[in-house]
């Protein structure tokens, strides 16, 4: 008894002292002065070699924003309507003045996201899927920088319905040719994004604070 | 023995649970459409788009579950772009109800429809 009373010590310290020995909680001064309600998701500027990235992210980036508490403006209609308009890179759209996105869409903040890793290096025994990416949260009104962090997951795909874990994660309910062309892709870092998307907005003391649209039911 | 497994079953529903929060919207396609449309343009069209999305929204309306932000404006953004502007005007207004923060760019969207 008294063994084990002293390992679930010594475990308790163990978590205690990893969880120390993380990073100090981000200085939240800027995003509780300028508390936002809408943020345009902007489509992430890309540094890895695959050009899936952009799209592959962005794709998974409005559901925990939103399930997070904000409005998340339509992440493909704004692409869309900034390519009619003459800015057909991530990279031109990045740099559309503040007052311009506030007199188009009306937002409160804007998500500025660079994706530097994403793609698959495959080995012989197992294939890591790699994710990393780079946000930064500014207020349409001030330009301060609300918040910013950044992510980096690495995904074995050994293990589990035949040799792609991630499957299950489509495997969710299969409904239509959606799911079909899901199921095929080899695209696994789209849906390693939606793990890394999941833990940038949701990391304890370094995510986004809770929105206003959390407390509403 | 039976105590034990009851235990197990208890901790691993809390984990199952916990790996699982419970989610503010009913987001059916959406995400995964936006994905297909790029990732394979033209694979689904258009009209296939809507037809999942509908269901979605018949999906939601029948579960009580509220949709997501983003959702109805893609919706009627997909409206649009097949020339069903009735279709496309009511899920942009739709989008405008349910969140007031698209009002700017839903009433953008709406007098370019008017145009059109």
């Amino acid at each position: 008894m008294r063994k084990a009373i002293t390992i679930l010590a010594a475990l308790g310290l163990l978590v205690l002292g990893s969880g120390c020995a993380s990073r100090a909680p981000y200085d939240y001064s800027n995003f509780k002065a300028h508390p936002p309600k809408s943020i345009v998701v902007l489509p992430p500027t890309n540094q890895s070699p695959d050009v899936k990235a952009t799209y592959g992210y962005l794709s998974t980036m409005t559901m925990p924003i939103a399930e997070k508490g904000y409005y998340v403006y339509p992440v493909a209609v704004v692409d869309e309507y900034m390519k009619e308009n003459g800015l057909p890179s991530a990279t031109e759209m990045q740099s559309v003045p503040l007052q311009k996105i506030q007199e188009v869409f009306g937002a409160d903040a804007v998500l500025y996201t660079n994706v530097t890793q994403y793609g698959t290096r495959y080995a012989v025994l197992d294939s890591i899927t790699e994710v990393s990416a780079t946000g930064k949260l500014v207020d349409v009104r001030s330009g301060v920088t609300l918040w910013d962090g950044s992510v980096k997951i690495a995904q074995g795909m050994n293990g589990g319905s035949g040799g792609n874990p991630i499957a299950a994660l489509i495997a969710k309910a299969i409904v239509s040719i959606v799911n079909q062309i899901l199921a095929n892709s080899t695209d696994y870092a789209h849906q390693v994004s939606a793990i890394a998307n999941a833990q940038l907005v949701n990391e304890k003391d370094h995510g986004l604070l809770d929105g206003p649209y959390l407390a509403v039911r | 023995m039976k105590k034990t497994n009851l235990c197990l079953v208890a901790v691993l529903a809390l984990v199952a649970t916990g790996c699982q929060p419970a989610q503010k919207y009913y987001w059916g396609s959406y995400e995964d459409l936006v994905y297909v449309s790029y990732a394979e343009p033209g694979k689904v069209s258009p009209e296939a788009q809507i037809k999942i999305l509908e269901g979605d929204v018949s999906f939601a309306a029948a579960h009580h579950k509220a949709l997501p932000p983003g959702f109805q404006a893609h919706l009627g953004y997909l409206y649009s772009k097949i020339g069903n502007k009735e279709a496309a005007r009511s899920n942009f207004e739709a989008e405008k109800r349910q969140f007031p923060e698209s009002t700017v760019l839903m009433d953008r969207l709406l007098s370019n429809l008017a145009r059109s």
